[in-house]
């Protein structure tokens, strides 16, 4: 062995050292998206029509958490009145309002839109061991188009008042269904020829394909006003942004999150294809049904708030693949936190850089994260992508 | 550990593509598997590992057969490292290896399963490559690589599809005597699909010859690599050569061409 082998001097294996620095080096850039995230969602949080300072902003938040524990615990535990009054108001009066009433639910919608998109991105294209796919990619988006447009065009008249719902659960119930019958087609064409991967890419695209003529027929039939809801929720945004959404979405994301993220080693041995991995003991076809199912579940959920929102799904693991590399149990919870910060920074320039008017949230999201993964790509030591 | 095949038959789509074959290795041993392309030596490996169930015949491994076993048991047991192997840009070699421990790790990796990969790697000399990516790697390494990640399986039985056709001829030499050594040293047992007949005359303790995906030859290398044989399996004439280094066999022209040999 040569002298200078790093085991000689540390009398621990080379690897040993490699692994502990890449886990801190890791561990540490996870922290700095956190970081990241809660200082975007405060600023963000403060910028808009009144401006609200960052220590206001906390308060607001502060506060206003303390007053609905007070009014839902206040009456049992004695100590938590005292501490309730301790808070100090925000001096901007308005600010608990507008704060909390407005702009966090937008904010957080956002967040975990963001999120979830991001992971099922990553988590995709691990399973199928391709960098091109996507929810958008794969189909899930025109389909959940389709549903909502469906909803938009036809649904008031007839299926809204069938079921008792209101137009907008209609729509957002559409979204979602069609999401998922797209990725069972997906996979059950997939299926039926063996779960080659190719295969599912290209049903993916092809069914999208058929959902995106769909909504082309659906806008070309309806009338102007349908056509104007329409347009609007294909071009996605956090309009839809309340509180009901945040307490479905939340609870939805992060149990999705901590499923995909026990999939990490096995995503790990997928990279090595399907044979190597099946060699490790791993149930390859029940991983990618389990993993696309969650992944989809996921994504759904959100686009159904939402409207359509592309490419973090597809920018964020790359983005954080390229930064972090390629372990599972890091890249998920770094391309979700990624992908929240890109979307809330992004729908937070759309809001604020015309303000009052705003512009769709794609517009701003793909010049700031298209040039921030130009960038990458430049200075990635002339290695391409995959 | 003693794996006995018996009647082992697979089908695709009714096509058959391997019939009846029947062999059996024990620890200490290398069996190699030659024949032409397309043959079956590829899927009686697959066969083997259970990644293309067989569609009829017996595999025990120590008197269990093996599509009974846990699938997790069997990952501990057989360790298998494919022609075409993928790999991630963004994997770096000791991740790649230590992928074989998957078994071992529930979420965060202990310094016992980090030092098994650095022993994986130095057995074949790469261990000052741990920290390269695997896109900095010549073909050959890589292929190494994927060796040194069944190495760190810890198999009792290693199944290699091909493991020497990206390697120049000195990292075949090399790889194939790392093998030699690991089965010995291991106490464990090898079967190896291998193009190269004159690998499979000096390294292999038994010989399998596929044709058309039937038993075509098994035994001792030099009684089962015959002229004739190969005459026949791959319509090819040959002769073998004798020094002190050992036997060698000399294909020199497809059979009944005019070429002077």
């Amino acid at each position: 062995m040569a002298p200078d082998n790093p085991q000689e001097k540390t009398g621990k294996p080379l690897v040993y050292s490699l692994y502990r620095q890449g886990s801190s080096r890791r561990i540490v850039f996870i922290i700095f998206l956190i970081v990241l995230l809660i200082t975007a969602a405060i600023m963000s949080a403060g910028i808009g029509t009144v401006a609200i300072s960052p220590w206001n902003t906390v308060l607001a938040i502060c506060h206003s958490f303390a007053t609905q524990v007070n009014n839902l615990l206040g009456n049992y535990i004695p100590g938590i009145v005292d501490w309730y009054n301790s808070i100090p108001y925000p001096t901007n009066p308005q600010a608990e309002l507008i704060v909390t009433g407005f702009r966090l639910p937008r904010i957080l919608l956002a967040i975990l839109t963001g999120m979830s998109l991001a992971m099922a991105g990553a988590v995709m294209q691990g399973l199928l061991r391709n960098p091109l796919v996507s929810p958008f990619t794969l189909g899930l988006s025109s389909a959940a188009a389709f549903g909502a447009a469906f909803a938009i065009v036809i649904g008031p008249s007839i299926f809204a008042a069938f079921f008792q719902v209101s137009d907008d659960v209609f729509i957002i119930v559409m979204a979602f269904v069609f999401g998922w019958l797209c990725m069972l087609l997906v996979y059950g064409i997939s299926r039926s020829r063996g779960t080659n991967q190719a295969t599912l890419i290209l049903a993916g695209v092809v069914i999208g394909y058929i959902f995106t003529a769909g909504v082309s027929a659906l806008s070309y039939v309806t009338t102007n006003e349908n056509l104007r809801n329409l347009t609007v929720w294909l071009m996605g945004g956090m309009w839809g942004a309340s509180w009901t959404s945040v307490l479905i979405l939340l609870p939805i994301t992060l149990i999705c999150l901590i499923l995909l993220m026990r999939m990490s080693w096995d995503l790990n041995a997928l990279a090595s294809g399907d044979d190597v991995a099946k060699n490790l003991g791993i149930n390859v076809n029940k991983l990618r049904l389990r993993g696309l199912m969650i992944a989809t579940f996921a994504a759904s959920c959100c686009l159904a708030f939402t409207g359509i929102i592309g490419f973090i799904g597809l920018m964020s693991p790359h983005i954080c693949r390229m930064l972090i590399g390629n372990d599972h149990r890091y890249l998920i919870p770094c391309s979700a936190l990624m992908g929240a910060s890109i979307l809330l920074i992004s729908d937070t320039a759309a809001r604020t850089v015309m303000s009052p008017v705003e512009i769709p949230v794609g517009i701003i999201m793909y010049v700031i994260g298209g040039l921030f993964f130009l960038f990458l790509i430049i200075r990635s030591r002339g290695r391409g992508l995959y | 550990m003693e794996l006995v095949i018996e009647g082992l038959v697979k089908d695709f789509d009714s096509v058959r593509v391997l019939e009846d074959i029947s062999f059996s290795i024990t620890n200490g041993e290398i069996l190699a598997v030659v024949g032409p392309n397309g043959s079956g030596k590829s899927t009686l490996i697959k066969g083997i590992t259970l990644i293309h169930e067989p569609s009829a015949g017996s595999i025990t491994l120590d008197g269990t057969e093996v599509r009974k076993l846990d699938p997790i048991d069997l990952a501990t047991k057989i360790g298998y490292v494919p022609q075409n192997f993928s790999y991630t840009l963004y994997s770096t070699v000791f991740e790649t290896v230590l992928l074989g421990r998957r078994r071992y790790i529930k979420w965060s990796v202990s310094d016992e399963e980090l030092s098994r990969v650095q022993q994986s790697l130095d057995a074949l000399e790469m261990g000052d490559m741990a920290g390269k990516y695997m896109d900095q790697l010549s073909g050959g390494e890589r292929q190494k690589v994927f060796i040194a990640r069944a190495l760190a399986q810890n198999p009792a039985l290693y199944l290699f599809d091909e493991p020497t056709s990206a390697l120049d001829i000195r990292y075949q030499i090399e790889v194939m005597e790392t093998m030699r050594r690991i089965t010995w040293q291991q106490d464990s047992a090898m079967i190896i699909a291998v193009h190269d007949l004159n690998l499979a005359y000096r390294y292999a303790d038994s010989v399998l010859v596929l044709s058309h995906g039937r038993m075509f030859g098994y035994g001792k290398p030099e009684d089962v690599l015959t002229p004739e044989c190969i005459s026949n399996v791959y319509g090819v004439d040959s002769f073998v050569v004798k020094n002190e280094f050992g036997k060698f066999i000399m294909p020199f022209r497809v059979k009944n061409s005019d070429v002077k040999g």
